[in-house]
């Protein structure tokens, strides 16, 4: 709508205005799918190359399943904890001033500038058999690292940040007026935090649990590096992928990867749902964002 | 009445049943066995087999397991609490690394035949069909114009071979002369456009992508590439001088004595070196150590003079310090400033 009124308001550079205009869209198109529309068709057009029976055989492979399975609960353990936590941080942070603050809001970032791998390997110096609490750990028998629990916090410490660094300046901009309101007019702590705070940081808070979701499904690095690489017990999908790539199942390992496309386009595609929805609400945020 | 005489009668049978129950509850009947990717193929054959076998013979049944990745990496793992029952790696150096952190008895080279070594390989050349460079031997990987594709023997335990063999053929070409045999590596090195992290790496890279002339990889992984071609040619080129390469198996004992596993996991190693498993262990590329079965695969296993680590490089702790350790030969020829 912007662009209408500017090519509006400017009769004279109409014709120029026009071509550059279908131009840079047309880089913008062409750049979207050479480099995001070809890759995701190469992946379908490979899961598919040995025909629909092939790629259901494929996905019916016990290890392919037991995959997916340990991959969605990963997921659904990790995405809700950090959501808890970036929620309570993004509180904290937001209505406190105090000494290190600042230091908080730094750590809470560092696992975005840590290399996975590294954050895999830290694990292991921990956790593992010669680690820190290695001795302790073999003694009573529990297994953290090249097991379930290992890779769970793998995927803890990468997605760490997510929900935190969308609700953080959220909250920060947003003020506390309205709380300070509630409060007065005799509502409870909880009262106002569901009905008050949480309304108000609902999109923030989408859009980060979509980033931690996507992000613990596909992460590979760090959980490679704790998982005991045993397919059908600690292999996840991404895993998995790679494991039937070198064993030369190249179509099996597309097909697998066709199912983590899907739950990619399947998080575009509610986003967008949810934001059409809601789309009145939303631009109301908007305005009072910028306001 | 009726029912209750019923119910005493199948009580003796029963109690054999919760016998037999707790006992195996007491030895978990599953192996777990950390082994180098470009097993995974023979492996797969190998443990359908043996879980027959082990039914047949114990009636007990057994599940195994295989966790796959580099040969350095899982005998990392294991070092830091992976509990493979078994390991089945690329080289001893890396069993080796796991007897020093205390887990596996440092005889353990002695405790199965052939230096615990079932099946062996050798390094080959694998060329595309035709051999359009018409590679034949390894003078030839350095001639202009030709792309040479192996792993980074830092961190592939089997790329170490590789490295030994070129440094071998031109010790003996050279008339022993260190000094040239280090120039010939130089400039082979040169050849290489990207040392892949692992040999299955390395052999994708050449077969899936199309990258280099010539991929020096092992017999077993180079057979393995033209029966999974599919349409693309390779061809595998015998050069005049290789290498003995031996992958070695070992029972971790920490392990095995904690869990009760031992006996399950030595007869797996074993049933290894029995007719039927070697014949397995041949018809996934890997050369077997009996001969009747070697002599089955004759038009497979081409015989080719050999060098070995133990004869030649003095063991691989020695061709390890000498090749491999930081600063030493590999570092010296592929370092930018040489």
């Amino acid at each position: 709508m912007a662009s209408d009124v500017l090519a509006a308001s400017l009769p004279a550079t109409r014709g120029s205005g026009v071509r550059a205009r279908r131009i840079l869209i047309g880089i913008a198109i062409a750049f979207i799918a050479l480099f995001l529309v070809l890759p995701l068709g190469v992946i379908f057009a490979e899961a598919f190359s040995l025909g629909a029976r092939a790629y259901a055989a494929a996905l019916a492979d016990p290890d392919v399943r037991a995959a997916l399975w340990l991959t969605l609960g990963i997921t659904v353990i990790t995405v809700p904890l950090n959501t808890a936590f970036g929620l309570a941080a993004a509180w904290c942070l937001a209505r406190f001033r105090f000494r290190g603050r600042g230091a908080i809001i730094a750590l809470i970032e560092l696992p975005l500038s840590v290399s996975p791998v590294v954050a895999g390997l830290l694990l292991v110096l921990l956790f593992g058999r010669s680690g820190l609490l290695g001795g302790f750990l073999e003694a009573h028998g529990i297994r953290i690292i090249f097991a379930v629990p290992g890779m769970i916090l793998a995927t803890l410490f990468v997605t760490f940040p997510y929900v935190a660094r969308e609700l953080i300046p959220l909250a920060e901009a947003q003020g506390s007026e309205e709380e300070q309101a509630s409060i007065t007019l005799g509502a409870s702590g909880w009262q106002t935090f569901l009905r008050v705070s949480l309304p108000k940081l609902r999109w923030g808070l989408l859009y980060g649990v979509l980033l931690c979701n996507a992000r613990a499904i596909g992460e590979f690095g760090a959980v490679s590096v704790v998982s005991g690489s045993v397919p059908g017990q600690t292999n996840t999908l991404p895993l998995e992928i790679q494991a039937l790539y070198d064993g030369y199942r190249v179509q099996a390992a597309f097909a697998a990867a066709s199912l983590l496309a899907g739950v990619a386009i399947v998080t575009l595609v509610l986003k967008a749902a949810l934001e059409w929805r809601h789309r009145e609400e939303l631009r109301a945020t908007r305005r009072v964002r910028v306001a | 009445m009726m029912k209750r005489r019923t119910l005493l009668a199948t009580a003796p049978a029963l109690a054999p049943a919760l016998i037999s129950f707790r006992a195996l509850a007491a030895a978990p009947s599953d192996l777990l066995n950390a082994s180098y990717s470009p097993t995974g193929e023979l492996y797969k054959a190998y443990d359908t087999f043996f879980v027959r076998f082990w039914r047949g013979k114990t009636g007990t049944p057994v599940t195994i397991r295989v966790s796959n990745g580099g040969s350095g990496a899982e005998a990392r793992a294991v070092i830091e609490g992976l509990p493979a029952d078994v390991v089945t790696l690329a080289i001893a150096y890396d069993i080796d690394a796991i007897a020093r952190a205390g887990l596996i008895a440092r005889d353990w080279r002695s405790r199965l035949p052939d230096n615990s070594t079932p099946y062996t390989s050798t390094i080959v050349f694998l060329v595309r069909q035709g051999n359009p460079k018409q590679i034949r031997d390894w003078p030839d990987l350095i001639r202009p114009g030709v792309q040479v594709v192996t792993p980074n023997p830092k961190t592939s335990g089997g790329a170490r071979y590789n490295i030994l063999a070129a440094y071998a053929w031109a010790l003996k070409a050279n008339g022993g002369n260190a000094g040239k045999a280090k120039s010939y590596l130089a400039a082979l090195l040169k050849h290489v456009p990207v040392l892949d992290a692992s040999a299955r790496n390395a052999t994708l890279s050449f077969t899936q992508r199309g990258l280099g002339d010539v991929l020096i990889a092992w017999e077993n992984e180079a057979l393995l590439a033209i029966a999974e071609a599919r349409g693309k040619g390779f061809e595998v080129v015998m050069p005049s001088l290789s290498i003995l390469a031996e992958p070695p198996v070992a029972v971790v004992d920490k392990v095995v004595d904690r869990r009760g596993t031992r006996s399950l996991a030595e007869a797996y190693l074993r049933t290894l070196y029995s007719p039927d498993g070697q014949d397995l262990v041949a018809q996934n590329y890997y050369r077997p150590r009996l001969p009747s079965v070697l002599q089955k695969y004759a038009a497979r296993f081409k015989p080719i003079p050999m060098v070995s680590v133990d004869h030649d490089f003095g063991g691989w702790d020695a061709a390890q310090k000498k090749f491999f350790a930081d600063g030493g030969i590999f570092d010296q020829v592929s370092l930018p400033s040489q």
